[in-house]
């Protein structure tokens, strides 16, 4: 916030020190001087204004997520912003730049034409009578335009703290439930399915908070001794969110006869990272650069399964804080 | 010596003939069926056979396969109806095709296997199920692979069919049996009700209200993005032509 307060003070200052350059008498003209057009002028700027208003109103829509027919308005915000800009383009180009053809003897490439082109740039803007304000309004446009299409990018992540990246509500002893809220009960992960499973009385949408849960034979599990106690009978929990793009891991692979096809796999629909499940979610295939964070589980005296810890690792894609 | 071996066949035929006596005559179609044209791979008591065995089927290819033994009707009937069985080769990930078999010949081949044990054929009846319901738990359970209006999609190493040609009945024995490398859906994870919804969904996606009009085959963002570049390109180069003018020489 205050490097962005310097910026606004600079941008003042630069914008306050900006003084009218008087066009020297008798100086020798390229084009003939063409009259103004200042209804031109009125129209450019009410243009540009919408432009400014359009990108402001996308910026507004985007962060709001009450609106109605919230993409609609996206679009038709976004598409009024870009049409009226284009349109006040065209009206300069075409009503208020100075027009014609000026020829010119070959030989000339010195110094004297160099003039004669910083003066025909200067002398370009002299049809419009409220220069300073017209670029104001194209500044102005400019750059709402510009902040409706980075604004988006603040969806990406936490955007100052990055503390909720680092969140997770499993505990030991947390209990898991399905999206119905219903405690998980071990012997009703079968074989060969797979569940979502959410932390007892957690908020669901937190990045940490879904898991999937598959069971495989415990005799083919190939976790390393630290992990030995993390999947009793045979059930593995995983991190739901993928460790490439942060998509949602919702594809399992589960051969009805492994001998013949490929091996059981937890699969991100976005990319196609593979995670084996045996392996502690190592990648098997795909862009994923780390393997599936793993919850630790037991089960308690009523069959219920409760989380025995926290994951193994970093939750989601990996960011400036979490590289490996 | 020699009267041994034949004193032992004629023993295991008659306790095969006492054992089949006890079937109906359709199983035992079936089973007659079943040791023509699937014992190479699924073994002759559908105990199964492993990828290391000696086993040579049609055209010399060595036989693998899983035991059939509780797969049920539920599994016969999909495999058989859809043509995803018989496979040419086991090590292929079956397709669906015409089938092989006559319906009277599935029905006994069903029968059969049916004798081995495991789950019927599921009941469904799609009209007491909520198109939105089934919305919901298609997006959650079924779309990651089979894409969100079933037009099919891959996982590594396996396709993930298109919906377009199966029955009800087939898509609840699907989501029931999980056949080849798909995930099975316990009641305790979708009850019958929801199957239903979920099935009248899918028969909803073969011709969904398309509001926007042109559907570019519902298959997401590609083809869309494709269209708006291609077409606002087009318009972009139009509205460049009428802004502009060629210099006059």
């Amino acid at each position: 916030v205050k490097a962005l307060g310097r910026w606004v003070v600079a941008g003042l200052v630069l914008l306050l020190s900006w003084r009218r350059r008087v066009p020297a008498a008798g100086e020798r003209r390229p084009l003939p001087q063409q009259p103004g057009s200042p209804g031109a002028e009125l129209v450019v700027l009410a243009l540009l204004l919408v432009a400014t208003a359009g990108a402001a109103g996308f910026i507004l829509v985007y962060a709001w997520d009450a609106v109605p027919n919230q993409t609609q308005f996206l679009g038709l915000s976004l598409g009024l912003a870009f049409a009226a800009f284009a349109a006040a383009a065209v009206i300069v180009g075409r009503r208020l730049v100075p027009l014609g053809e000026a020829s010119e003897p070959y030989p000339g490439l010195h110094e004297p034409e160099q003039e004669e082109v910083e003066q025909l740039v200067r002398e370009s803007g002299e049809r419009l009578s409220r220069k300073r304000l017209l670029k104001l309004a194209a500044g102005g446009a400019g750059a709402t335009l510009g902040a409706a299409l980075l604004v988006p990018a603040v969806s990406l992540g936490p955007f100052l703290d990055t503390d909720p990246l680092r969140q997770t509500p499993w505990r030991r002893g947390r209990r898991l439930v399905d999206s119905a809220g219903r405690p998980l009960v071990a012997d009703e992960i079968e074989p060969d399915t797979f569940t979502t499973a959410f932390p007892e009385g957690a908020d669901p949408e937190q990045l940490a908070a879904p898991l999937v849960v598959v069971r495989l034979e415990p005799a083919r599990l190939e976790l390393s001794p630290d992990r030995s106690g993390w999947a009793p009978d045979g059930i593995l929990a995983y991190s739901k969110i993928c460790t490439h793009a942060g998509c949602a891991v919702s594809l399992y692979r589960v051969p009805s006869y492994e001998p013949t096809s490929a091996r059981p796999a937890l699969i991100c629909p976005c990319h196609y990272s593979t995670f084996d499940p045996a392996q502690a979610g190592k990648v098997l295939f795909g862009p994923a650069g780390r393997p599936l964070p793993q919850l630790p589980l037991l089960i308690d005296g009523k069959g219920q399964v409760r989380a025995a810890g926290g994951f193994s690792g970093p939750i989601g894609p990996s960011w400036w804080g979490v590289r490996s | 010596m020699r009267l041994a071996p034949a004193a032992l066949a004629v023993a295991i035929a008659f306790a095969l003939a006492s054992a089949a006596s006890a079937d109906t005559p359709l199983v035992r179609k079936g089973r007659a069926l079943y040791v023509a044209g699937c014992i190479s791979c699924h073994g002759d008591r559908g105990q199964g056979v492993p990828p290391v065995g000696t086993n040579r089927g049609a055209g010399g290819i060595r036989g693998a396969g899983p035991p059939l033994r509780g797969v049920g009707a539920a599994s016969a009937d999909f495999y058989l109806r859809t043509g995803y069985m018989p496979l040419r080769n086991p090590f292929d990930q079956p397709a669906r095709s015409a089938p092989s078999y006559s319906r009277a010949e599935i029905d006994a081949l069903v029968a059969y296997i049916a004798s081995l044990g495991g789950p019927p054929i599921p009941k469904v009846d799609p009209s007491r199920g909520s198109l939105s319901e089934g919305l919901q738990l298609f997006t959650e359970n079924c779309s990651g692979c089979h894409q969100i209006v079933a037009e099919g999609g891959v996982v590594t190493d396996a396709v993930a069919p298109a919906l377009k040609a199966a029955t009800p009945t087939q898509i609840a024995e699907a989501v029931r049996i999980g056949p080849f490398v798909m995930p099975r859906f316990t009641p305790a994870q979708l009850d019958d009700r929801q199957l239903d919804s979920i099935i009248r969904y899918v028969l909803y996606a073969r011709d969904p209200d398309d509001r926007g009009g042109w559907d570019l085959g519902h298959v997401g963002p590609i083809p869309e993005g494709m269209v708006a570049w291609l077409l606002a390109g087009g318009v972009l180069v139009l509205l460049a032509a009428l802004i502009g003018g060629r210099r006059e020489q």
